[in-house]
């Protein structure tokens, strides 16, 4: 009998005790939305499309990050300007299925695709959870400020000719019999 | 055999190969870059590098490079071996590095073959911190990309291009480190195969431009096992398809049609599939019902509505004529709706009387129809009429090397393997195995021909006739001039020495007796060989389209003709008429099609691209394009094949034989082409054979399907996310055993419906391997097709050949590769490349009618009158005139006596002709060794 009222009654009144004192705590719990939280910067949330130092769009349409996708959510289809840039048609994540993974992010070979500390996406609607090129472009670098992927791939863009990228000789004259 | 040891395993291994391709025989992963299955070794790359011992005392060994290296029984080697592994890291950092960091928007990223070597021989970061040596690029015209910089001298593709295809435009320049792939000046690559440098190519220097337009990566196409409808070959293809449109075709392999290799025709016509010119939804004339004219009437209707439409106008009798560019399940559909007293085979008059000939000459005994791979094993080669280059070119390829077996012959008796291509082209030199071409014009074929004969059919036919004779004593031909004799007897002398000689023709002529004469050479050859050797003689025809002699084996046994059917139609002896896929105007002369239009029968057209004929039609019915439906194929040897659908096609499209069979429109499923094709096989002994086509799976797979997807298919829950946020079903395929998306049975479970080659670390299309008994053998799994007819025939003798006249002026009718055919002609690319109507005349009748090189002259024949651009050849039968139709000339009436003049010249005329000429590429220098 004595050592049920000691595993028990006690127990409780203890932890009655505890509860009590701590409605003398200071609160954790943040009035949001009228306190907005401070995101760490690499938090994964709301996926942008970035653009280069120069201003033009990163993303090449390499479809990298629709292939690393573990749910499927990106879809879009690569198109080229006259000047061989490649870019993306039209570039589609329906972030209903998004889990937020940031795998697109790793695999991204050019920085585009970046995840930002921004979660506020919520919807009343599911078909608006839908987003398009135009909905996720910004018009910044992102995280990543200095990279530019055409400036160190050797593809011939308007603007950065053969021989032109880092690390490059210009190009070789075929005709030539110098060694 | 012989047996030897790969890293203390023991294999048993054919001795004749060289060590390289045995090791990939085995299953084992040996990077390569130089080597080709198809092509042998020149061990330019050094990638494929292992140890080889001594004996089993050795432990230090040697380094060898595999593809170079003989088997010799009991021999010991090692790829794991770590000298072996670390210099292979090496050779492949020092090949990438100027290798241009641009994967990403590389189109042979994902299934590139140095990306998986690289990965093979673990190469991650780049150490070189010099300067990378970049290159200028070319426009190669319509159908490729090029971008020097991602090459690494492996000299693949000229090794292809030159060696094996016959090209002479792209080389090798400049030299050591700046070694540049490119042709001597910016321009289109001319040879009918360029298309095969995207997967020669183990980068990403010659990539698919067509592909590049609207792009997807290998990994996102969906495709399935098809074959190619772009003429009577066959070739075995993977079409890809991504967001509802075809995106490309590439290679898939078949041991005894394709190998490798397609022609450019087959690989950029799929763009037809996604042409302007489709027929998207059912077309009902209503203007022709009301005696208006008003073309605008026209009212678009759904699927079911035309349904009914359909069955509410074919009561009664009706007509119906087939279409050899539909796939045999459609014309059987259309076969069991009309009534085999009221089914016409849509093959024009000449051709059907050709592919008559044809079939009964496939049914010989004693006779023997070689398929590709066939070819290219005979040492001597008749080639009879046909322009194999444009009309099946895939052919071509194979006769081609055929012409290489004398090479193999004299290294096989220098003791020097065969696989060792530059060793065999070095000692052979020219030497080549005979190829007699027998032509109206000068062809492609002719810089390896050994004789070229320019003649019209009718010299044609004398010089066969004298070469049976030649041959055969007692057959009988008039006599000849001695020049024809002579002629006739070293052709004749080459026929009789060659261990496998081959006679090739086929029926673009239109001509039965050209064909006979053929037979009779064969069948000469036969009995004076009889005492030799007792091996049939190989013969064989080439089919303009992919199912001529499938519609002419339904129609076997009856003598309708389409200008039997067209009189019926002209003089309203039937309820209704029923065209299958066919542009009659391609079929018969324009006057007799017109007439029978203008019976006024109710007239309903199935097909996928609008033409001059069904524009004509009351009911236009949307037909699904070959990538869309399932279907059965024929090809020139009589052999059945079967492709898959691709992807289903959107409302209101369907299959030809879905909307020719009854049965309730809205009731799903509709009739499946295995349904059609069992039902006509158990019915029609003849063709009990198609049985074997129906799927037969076991164990897991009976129960699972085979995805059409690959295993990394991306962006399901998005790509039609936009039109609705939630998912659609995803499409069911109850007729076939493959389903829409990447579950079911993975291939390296089953590989019996090999939709495209992959497997886990080979992402190129040299996965293939993966898949083969052994490299170059046969495939593990799946249906090779089959051979619909025996030899059951009666032994015939020589068939009674008509002489044809020579004095009248007919001309004969010229194919092109690009455009020549219907459907390819729809494509953007192929249209880039392709010409409209031209004669082809030689200098003494240009003299004689005093016209320039593209000038014009009109031709008169009936009541035609067209005038022509012409090019003035050298290599032209003398007396003749060729025109090409381009599809828009009516062949038949032109076939009757012509009349020819000049026309006078205008300035911008001529340079609109040049520009036409200017993608055709004629090449008139090569004068055949002997001469012509």
């Amino acid at each position: 009998m004595l050592r049920l009222i000691k595993d028990t009654l006690i127990s409780q009144v203890v932890t009655l005790w505890k509860v009590f004192l701590h409605a003398f705590d200071k609160t954790d719990t943040v009035e949001y939305p009228d306190v907005k939280p401070q995101m760490f910067s690499r938090w994964r949330g709301r996926i942008i499309l970035s653009r280069d130092p120069d201003g033009e769009e990163r993303c090449v349409a390499c479809n990298l990050c629709a292939v690393a996708c573990p749910v499927d959510c990106i879809a879009l289809q690569k198109a080229e300007d006259e000047e061989g840039r490649w870019y993306p048609e039209f570039f589609r994540i329906n972030f209903s299925r998004c889990i937020m993974c940031g795998f697109c992010e790793e695999a991204c070979p050019t920085h585009a695709i970046q995840l930002t500390p921004d979660f506020e996406m919520a919807e009343y609607v599911r078909q608006d959870m839908v987003w398009e090129k135009e909905d996720l472009l910004i018009s910044g670098t992102g995280k990543y400020h200095d990279y530019n992927f055409y400036r160190i791939a050797g593809k011939k863009i308007g603007g950065k000719d053969k021989g032109e990228a880092r690390n490059e000789a210009v190009p070789v004259n075929v005709r030539s019999l110098l060694p | 055999m012989a047996k030897i040891s790969i890293d203390g395993i023991q294999y048993e291994v054919n001795a004749a190969n060289n060590l390289l391709q045995e090791c990939l025989s085995q299953g084992l992963d040996l990077p390569y870059f130089c080597w080709h299955p198809c092509m042998g070794s020149v061990g330019a790359c050094r990638q494929c590098a292992v140890k080889q011992y001594r004996d089993a005392d050795d432990t230090k060994g040697t380094l060898v490079m595999a593809c170079m290296t003989p088997i010799t029984d009991g021999g010991i080697y090692s790829i794991q071996d770590s000298q072996a592994v670390d210099f292979r890291s090496h050779v492949i950092e020092s090949l990438m590095i100027s290798h241009p960091h641009d994967c990403p928007v590389c189109e042979e990223g994902g299934e590139c073959h140095l990306q998986d070597m690289t990965q093979m021989s673990g190469h991650n970061y780049r150490r070189y911190d010099f300067q990378k040596v970049t290159h200028r690029n070319q426009n190669l015209g319509p159908f490729l990309n090029h971008e020097m910089n991602r090459c690494i001298a492996c000299y693949r593709c000229v090794r292809f291009y030159g060696d094996y295809a016959g090209g002479s435009d792209l080389v090798a320049l400049a030299s050591h480190h700046h070694v540049y792939f490119g042709r001597h000046e910016e321009g289109t690559l001319e040879n009918e195969f360029s298309g095969n440098l995207v997967e020669v190519c183990p980068t990403g220097v010659f990539t698919d431009k067509t592909f590049s337009a609207h792009y997807s990566r290998k990994w996102d196409l969906q495709t399935a096992p098809s074959i190619c409808s772009g003429c009577g070959v066959g070739c075995n293809t993977s079409p890809g398809e991504r967001y509802g449109s075809l995106r490309r075709i590439v290679n898939r392999y078949h041991h005894d049609i394709n190998g490798y290799f397609l022609c450019d025709r087959g690989r950029f016509g799929y763009d037809a599939n996604n042409s302007p010119q489709r027929v998207t939804e059912p077309v009902f004339a209503q203007a022709r019902i009301n005696g208006n004219s008003e073309a605008s009437a026209h009212k678009s209707m759904t699927a079911l509505e035309a349904a009914r439409q359909f069955e509410a106008m074919t009561g009664g009798e009706v007509i119906g004529i087939g279409s050899p560019r539909a796939s045999l399940e459609s014309n059987i559909a259309l076969l069991q709706r009309v009534g085999a007293e009221n089914f016409y085979p849509g093959l024009s008059d000449g051709e059907l009387a050709c592919v008559r000939e044809v079939l009964l000459l496939l049914r010989e005994p004693g006779l023997h129809c070689p398929d590709i791979r066939g070819l290219e094993q005979c040492d001597c080669v008749l080639l009879v009429d046909e322009d194999l280059s444009n009309t099946s070119a895939r052919m071509a390829l194979a006769l081609r090397q055929a012409t290489r077996n004398a090479a193999t012959a004299m290294a096989t008796a220098a003791r020097i393997p065969p696989w060792q291509d530059a060793a065999v082209r070095e000692l052979a030199q020219h030497e080549r195995s005979p190829l007699i071409i027998l032509s109206p014009q000068g062809t492609r074929l002719d810089d390896v021909a050994s004789d070229t004969f320019l003649g019209t059919v009718a010299q044609q036919i004398r010089l066969l006739n004298a070469i049976s004779r030649c041959l055969d004593p007692h057959f009988d031909a008039p006599v000849e001039s001695p020049e024809l004799v002579a002629r006739a007897e070293t052709i004749a002398g080459a026929l009789v020495q060659a261990t496998r000689p081959c006679l090739v023709s086929g029926i673009s002529a239109q001509s039965p007796a050209l064909i006979q004469a053929t037979a009779n050479v064969a069948r000469a050859l036969r009995i004076r060989r009889k005492g030799e050797t007792e091996s049939p003689v190989d013969l064989c025809f080439a089919m303009p389209e992919a199912n001529t002699l499938g519609l002419a084996l339904l129609a076997e046994g009856s003598a309708n003709t389409l200008s039997a059917a067209l009189s019926r139609l002209a003089q309203g002896k039937a309820d209704a008429a029923i065209v299958l896929e066919n542009d009659l105007f391609r079929r018969a002369p324009a006057a007799q099609v017109n007439a029978a239009l203008a019976g006024q029968l109710p007239l309903v057209v199935l097909d996928h691209l609008h033409n001059a004929f069904n524009a004509h039609a009351r009911l236009l019915l949307p037909a699904a394009s070959p990538a869309e439906s399932n279907g059965s194929w024929v090809n020139y040897e009589a052999r059945a094949q079967s492709a898959y659908r691709v992807f289903a096609p959107k409302e209101p499209l369907r299959a030809s034989y879905e909307w020719l069979t009854p049965a309730d429109p809205v009731q799903l499923p509709l009739i499946g082409s295995e349904e059609i094709l069992a039902q006509f096989a158990s019915a029609h002994p003849g063709f009990a054979a198609l049985r074997k086509l129906l799927t037969q799976r076991e164990g897991l797979s009976a129960v699972m399907k085979s995805p059409r997807q690959l295993p990394r298919y991306s962006g399901r829950t998005a790509m039609q996310a936009d039109k609705h946020v939630h998912e659609y079903r995803q499409t069911l395929d109850p007729q076939s055993p493959l389903s829409f998306s990447m579950e079911g049975v993975p291939l390296q479970k089953d590989s019996s419906l090999l939709s495209v080659a992959w497997a886990p670390g080979w992402n190129s299309n040299q996965a293939i391997s993966k898949f083969q008994q052994e490299i170059n053998g046969e495939l593990q799994q799946g249906c090779k097709g089959v051979h619909l007819l025996t030899r059951d025939g009666v032994d015939a003798s020589y068939t009674q050949t008509a002489q044809l006249s020579e004095k009248t002026l007919s001309p004969y009718f010229i194919s092109h590769l690009f455009g020549g055919e219907e459907i390819s002609a729809e494509a953007a690319a192929i249209q880039a490349r392709a010409s409209g109507p031209y004669a082809c005349i030689d200098d003494k009748r240009a003299r004689e009618l005093g016209v320039n090189q593209h000038g014009r002259i009109a031709v008169h024949a009936g009541e035609l009158s067209v005038t022509l651009p012409v090019l003035i050849r050298q290599r032209i039968a003398p007396g003749g005139i060729g025109i090409y139709c381009a599809g828009e000339l009516d062949r038949f009436t032109l076939a009757q006596e012509l009349r020819v003049e000049a026309v006078a010249e205008e300035p911008d005329m001529l340079l609109r002709s040049r520009e036409m000429f200017r993608h055709l590429l004629i090449n008139d220098s090569w004068q055949g060794r002997n001469g012509a």
